[in-house]
């Protein structure tokens, strides 16, 4: 027999690494979520390093771009979408991550200036620039960002999507489910860019702060609306979990109730941090205008 | 963006044409998941994979064995739809791929699976080969605790994918699906 005692066991056996490993561990590898997180994560990296250290951004900005792109990953990437697949209210997680939190926070970073700092000398002049000012992109581009088009788009998406067939399908098919999860990355980050610009409309928004905040309480109505119906249901509404298995014991009700509430408050909270975000925004953009306005006329 | 717009108008038209279709009686997933594919061990040991069943209508459903309720109920129902073809299921055969392969021994799936019929075949995977299967089908299973003479519940999907015999993802049978439904959809299928 094998003496113990003597040899005490490590804080991480080999199975727990392991076990931890395989979590993160891409459940469907996709190309496209690896390369636009970490290419943002680095490019970032690389901006920061390259600039001045008084214009670079403080502390909060850089957790908040950091943060925001590791939430995107882990629940496009890791076991957690698995459980997305088959755990309605985990799913509903996935999709709060994707369209509200983690847009919200690398918005929040305000990061243009060190990943145009990131890139390689020049093409930001050369390329970038010249691209962005393109007459049909700039037209795409207003098409989209405005106070109808914009926030329809958002709460859209999220109705899509939660329309109960086209959930179904969404569900069972691959392609579609890549299609669903990339089209609220790219809403989200396109709302909140829109949305939580620090700039006043006279200093290049596209929205001026009072109407922006006016839209983001609008918007949360419904959701509000939605995520108090999937909650309070009394049947099940997106059967495809069942058919397809659940990722351990819950109830249809009980998993569906959950998800009607991450659907509901969470998403309500972002709301209302965003013009939390927008009113202290606002105060310093309007603080700095009467600080030049003094500066000219002293 | 433009991208973006153009896959939301093709699942907008995807979503229609799989619900829009009102002659089917069970739900019509034409195409929507992944053309039949596996391999897996059959109950007489023999390596098989999808190729071995072209020319059938296949019908797979996920399961085990000590299943108390969903599993006996959803194949004596597709016994009864099969016995209702025209053809008394000469065409159709029902693949039971075993999500407990650790019980499910290949003689028990064998003696459980011909209980029902004779197109009815037990499969048995390793869990490597099971995992890629329930990936392949977006379904999932889960063990319960084992209680105190080691049994225990296994969590598994539902629904039944039914295949053309080119392979291709034709319906899914749902629990409240009638017999009768399940058997004018075959026939309609083969004919």
């Amino acid at each position: 027999m094998r003496e113990r005692g003597y040899h005490p066991r490590p804080m991480l056996a080999q199975h727990d690494i392991r076990a931890v490993l395989a979590f993160l561990a891409p459940w469907e590898f996709s190309p496209a979520a690896l390369a636009l997180c970490a290419g943002a994560v680095l490019l970032y990296a690389r901006g920061l390093r390259r600039m001045p250290a008084k214009e670079r951004p403080n502390i909060g900005r850089r957790l908040a771009f950091f943060a925001g792109w590791a939430l995107v990953y882990f629940v496009m990437q890791t076991r957690w979408d698995y459980w997305s697949q088959h755990m309605f209210f985990i799913h509903r997680i996935q999709h709060l991550v994707l369209h509200h939190l983690g847009p919200f926070l690398v918005v929040l970073a305000r990061p243009l200036p060190a990943l145009a700092r990131g890139l390689p000398g020049g093409m930001e002049a050369r390329m970038l620039r010249p691209l962005w000012r393109s007459r049909p992109l700039r037209l795409a581009y207003r098409a989209l960002q405005n106070a109808i088009v914009a926030p329809v788009l958002f709460v859209g998406l999220i109705f899509f999507w939660l329309t109960p067939p086209i959930h179904f399908d969404a569900m069972l098919n691959a392609r579609l489910y890549l299609v669903m999860n990339w089209s609220m990355l790219l809403d989200g980050l396109l709302f909140w860019a829109l949305m939580l610009d620090p700039r006043t409309r006279s200093q290049g928004a596209l929205i001026g702060f009072g109407p922006r905040i006016f839209l983001l309480l609008g918007a949360v109505l419904p959701q509000i609306y939605l995520g108090a119906r999937i909650g309070l249901a009394t049947h099940e509404l997106f059967d495809v979990y069942s058919v397809c298995g659940r990722a351990w014991p819950i109830s249809a009700l009980e998993d569906q109730s959950l998800g009607g509430l991450v659907t509901w408050i969470p998403a309500g909270m972002m709301h209302t941090l965003g013009v939390l975000v927008l009113l202290a925004r606002w105060m310093r953009a309007d603080n700095e205008a009467h600080v030049r306005a003094a500066t000219v006329r002293g | 963006m433009k991208r973006l717009i153009a896959a939301l108008g093709a699942c907008v038209a995807l979503a229609a044409c799989a619900k829009g279709d009102g002659k089917w009686r069970t739900d019509n997933i034409d195409g929507l998941v992944a053309p039949l594919e596996f391999s897996l061990t059959d109950d007489a040991g023999r390596q098989v994979s999808a190729g071995d069943y072209r020319g059938k209508t296949v019908l797979l459903y996920f399961g085990y064995t000590s299943c108390p309720d969903q599993c006996p109920t959803t194949l004596s129902k597709l016994a009864q739809a099969l016995k209702e073809t025209k053809d008394h299921g000469a065409r159709d055969v029902v693949l039971f791929v075993s999500v407990d392969p650790q019980r499910d021994s290949l003689a028990r799936l064998r003696a459980y699976a011909q209980g029902f019929g004779p197109q009815f075949v037990g499969l048995r995977g390793t869990q490597q080969e099971l995992t890629a299967l329930s990936k392949r089908y977006r379904i999932s299973y889960s063990y319960g605790k084992p209680d105190k003479n080691g049994d225990y519940e296994v969590m598994h999907s539902t629904g039944v994918f039914v295949f053309d015999g080119t392979g291709r993802s034709r319906l899914l049978v749902l629990p409240d699906d009638p017999a009768d439904a399940i058997a004018a959809d075959l026939d309609r299928l083969a004919g």
